[in-house]
């Protein structure tokens, strides 16, 4: 082999093992429900640089995703979960290592794409067949959340396909593929101009969000503090959610 | 006849097995085994296997009958970017399927480059939650696991054979339908049967372009994630279990017949005394 | 059924330029050293190759002609072919290859079943019928593509060495079966003996040209090239042998090495007689005396001619000629040995 491509592997192989070793001394792995992503690559920002001794380690997926990892044995420090549902199992499994708290609020938000062309204009319109509605899989917290709501509005409307995650939804609105889409309030700022809410009125059902530390590591009770102080409140406000 | 490989190879071998097979090992240890006829004998359940036979089956004919004049093309007719034509057509084994699910709306879609025709020609308004899409979705992964192999079986075909039947006689209907296609048949199968695996286990491209429809789009696969996403990983393992059974049944059913490709016919052996 | 071909095409590169007519019901054999392009020539005839300049006409049918656009597929030209790779198709029997063309020709099922099995009687194979082609040795596969050929009953036979894989007792019934077939035949071969016993006319091609054509004995007597005359000169004559003792036509009888029964055809090397002037005392077994006919410079050597009672060729040098006093009119005597002789049933 010439010394040339040598090199030029060498080079290579150390490029790839740069991003497996540990940068900082203290890590903390923070396990968040997927529709919190934004707001939690902003809090563990600030976190890091308050605390620069300290990595955050950010795991998103499906809140139910997440509790089985690590109801199977997952390293996690923190889990941030979509619904109490799905926190009150990990605790149950006695993963948890102190009570869980509520730290955020979300409602449902009616999208539909850039133009409205289904003509939308409430919950009522979704009850006609011809239109491509895209919601969230009753399974899932956002499911459970758009279905009882429309049925607090006596609305029967028929999903076309019920996603298995929210931002699934906001994709097929943002795609012009779906008329419209039930999503949290949220992911709407995610749409971007491709989407428009549609004004649902003053609501009573929400989704409240439970966060706990679930190692005993000191970090993990400080992280959590964090989120749930002045500093945490002010950034999950900025990305739109609520105080339970 | 045969010599014993290597202690090297046979090592690898037992690796590649334990790579390929633990997994499978650590689903069945973890099955409840109790509730699985429950769970299976649920009406979603038995909706999902009928949704899953019907998108898979359509889908590899679907591969087959525009996969066949396709490799034929890529096999047989020379032509100025045909490197580049077979890197497309292989294309979807290596994207992810939930890119080609988006890359399917881009094509087909409310505002995709065909979308508009699709409307006004065929009044197909949308694909999602529907049979048809599934099957475009699951035929988009799944035809060029056909076309590699039916290529080369085209490839490895004597093209003198189909000149020597020409010669005596054969028009091309003919050439094709007593000379090329049976010599062809076994490539034909196990591409036919790769492709029809593949469908069935689609999940990513169906569930972004298909979107999930109890009876119409929601495949086992779908069923599956949708159970483990909720918390429901019993669920999730029984109808998984059901996919390997199902699989299982039909790849070693046709094992003999076509997957190891065996010739059909004898070596020589019992020569005839010459007259 | 007559052939006429002018034929210019190029495969792979390598161009030939032919051009030959035979008549109806005639064999004609093309000889010629390997690269010389006689397959080419074959595959121009059935459509396989397609000409670039020239013109075919099969039996007053125009199969290719340029010049018009005109341009009759393989399977429309009144032929057939048989390749010395027999291109048996593996997944038929024996049987059903052999049917395979009379199917192809619209013969129902069962008659060209029966088509199949006469064929295949004719070559002998008729105990291998229900085989499958890996299942043949070399020779009984080059019997089944050639009765797959026969079978179409073809006007034009194309046969591209289709006896190299037989033996000698098979060859002789092959040769035969092929000589009494009405259709008009071009076979390439390189057996000299084969090509003078089966063709009307000869065809020497090299480099893609024809060097030299026309009746087997005339080309044999005047070679054009050395390839020719290397291959096509050898002596045949014809005889009755009794075991190693051969009775010949011409009435001579010579001895051979090999003992054979019945008609023969005896061959020789023009190199292997040795001319001299008085009766020789060697141990050779095969001495005559004869008259010399012409004597002709041939190159470095001489080709004399002799007389009855054994008319052949031999090659001297051009000192022997002097030495010997060879010229047209005198007399030397033959010896040649029993080890020089090939004898074939003929």
């Amino acid at each position: 082999m010439p010394p040339r491509t040598l090199g030029a592997l060498a080079g290579a192989l150390a490029w790839l093992a740069a991003g497996c070793g540990g940068a900082g001394e203290t890590t903390v792995a923070v396990y968040a429900a997927a529709s919190l992503s934004e707001a939690f690559e902003d809090l563990a920002a600030r976190y890091e640089a308050a605390n620069p001794d300290v990595e955050v380690r950010l795991n998103f997926a499906g809140s139910a995703r997440l509790a089985a990892q690590i109801g199977a044995g997952a390293r996690a420090d923190v889990f941030a979960s979509a619904n109490g549902a799905t926190m009150g199992r990990v605790a149950a499994e006695g993963r948890t290592a102190a009570p869980p708290a509520l730290f955020a609020r979300n409602r449902l938000a009616l999208v539909v794409p850039a133009g409205n062309p289904g003509a939308v204009t409430g919950l009522r319109d979704l009850s006609d067949d011809s239109l491509v509605l895209a919601v969230c899989a009753p399974e899932v917290p956002c499911g459970a959340l758009a279905r009882a709501v429309l049925a607090d509005a006596g609305v029967d409307a028929d999903a076309d396909t019920a996603e298995t995650s929210v931002r699934a939804v906001l994709t097929k609105v943002m795609l012009g593929e779906a008329d419209a889409g039930l999503v949290y309030a949220t992911d709407v700022a995610a749409g971007g101009d491709k989407v428009a809410a549609v004004p649902l009125g003053p609501q009573t059902r929400f989704n409240d969000y439970p966060v706990a530390a679930v190692s005993d590591r000191a970090v993990a009770a400080h992280f959590m503090d964090f989120v749930l102080g002045p500093d945490g409140r002010r950034i999950l406000s900025d990305h739109g959610f609520g105080t339970p | 006849m045969s010599r014993r490989p290597p202690v090297g190879v046979l090592a690898m071998a037992g690796v590649a097995i334990g790579v390929l097979g633990l997994p499978l090992v650590g689903l069945l240890q973890r099955t409840p085994w109790s509730s699985l006829g429950a769970t299976l004998g649920e009406a979603a359940t038995l909706e999902a296997l009928r949704v899953s036979a019907v998108v898979s089956l359509a889908a590899a004919a679907v591969s087959v009958m525009l996969g066949l004049p396709l490799a034929w093309v890529l096999a047989r007719l020379p032509f100025r970017g045909r490197a580049l034509v077979r890197a497309v057509v292989l294309l979807p084994m290596v994207l992810p399927p939930v890119v080609g699910g988006i890359a399917l709306f881009f094509a087909l879609g409310r505002r995709g480059l065909i979308g508009r025709a699709l409307q006004n020609g065929f009044g197909v308004d949308t694909l999602i939650g529907t049979t048809a899409g599934a099957v475009i979705a699951a035929a988009f992964v799944a035809m060029p696991f056909f076309v590699i192999t039916a290529e080369a079986g085209l490839r490895q075909l004597d093209p003198r054979l189909e000149s020597a039947a020409a010669t005596l006689g054969a028009g091309r209907w003919t050439v094709l339908r007593r000379i090329t296609l049976p010599l062809l048949a076994p490539s034909l199968a196990a591409g036919a049967t790769l492709s029809w695996a593949r469908a069935l286990g689609e999940f990513g491209a169906t569930i972004t372009f298909a979107g999930n429809h109890p009876g119409r789009t929601r495949t086992l696969p779908l069923a599956i994630a949708q159970a483990n996403e909720a918390g429901q990983p019993e669920a999730a393992i029984a109808m998984s279990v059901l996919l390997i059974a199902v699989s299982l049944v039909v790849l070693v059913g046709l094992r003999h017949r076509w997957l190891a490709p065996r010739r059909r016919w004898p070596e020589p052996s019992q020569e005839i005394p010459s007259p | 059924m007559s052939i006429h071909a002018e034929i210019q095409a190029t495969v792979g590169g390598f161009a030939i330029r032919a051009a030959f007519d035979a008549p109806a019901g005639t064999c004609t054999a093309v000889v010629g050293p390997n690269g010389a392009g006689k397959t080419t020539l074959i595959h121009a005839l059935a459509g396989l190759v397609a000409l670039e300049r020239g013109k075919i006409v099969l039996a007053g049918q125009v199969v290719d002609d340029p010049a018009r656009r005109r341009r009759v597929p393989p399977e429309r030209r009144p032929i057939a072919l048989h390749s010395q790779h027999n291109l048996l198709f593996p997944h038929l029997s024996v049987a059903d290859n052999v049917a395979f063309g009379p199917r192809c020709s619209g013969l129902a099922a069962r008659a060209a079943r029966r088509r199949a099995e006469e064929w295949l009687e004719k070559v002998g194979l008729a105990e291998a019928a229900g085989l499958r082609p890996a299942q043949l040795s070399g020779g009984q596969a080059q019997r089944a593509g050639l009765a797959r050929a026969a079978a179409c009953q073809p006007e034009v036979l194309l046969l591209d060495e289709s006896l190299a894989a037989l033996d000698a007792e098979t060859r002789t019934d092959v040769r035969h079966l092929l000589a009494d077939l009405s259709a008009t035949r071009v076979l390439i071969t390189h057996d000299p003996v084969e090509a003078r016993l089966l063709a009307d006319q000869l065809l020497v091609m090299e480099t893609g040209e024809i060097v030299q054509a026309g009746a087997p004995e005339e080309v044999a007597a005047n070679p054009r090239t050395p390839w020719t005359a290397g291959l096509l000169g050898v002596n045949l004559l014809s005889g009755r042998a009794a075991g190693t003792e051969v009775a010949l036509d011409c009435g001579l009888a010579l001895t051979t090495a090999t003992p054979m029964t019945g008609p023969v055809l005896v061959a020789f090397s023009p190199a292997a007689v040795t001319l001299s002037t008085a009766e020789p005392h060697t141990s050779a077994r095969n001495t005559w005396e004869a008259e010399v006919g012409r004597v002709q410079p041939e190159g470095d050597r001489v080709k004399v001619f002799l007389g009855p009672p054994a008319p052949c060729r031999v090659w001297v040098t051009p000192q022997a000629v002097g030495e010997l006093g060879l010229e047209a009119g005198s007399r030397c005597w033959a010896s040649l040995k029993a080890t020089e002789l090939t004898v074939r049933q003929a």
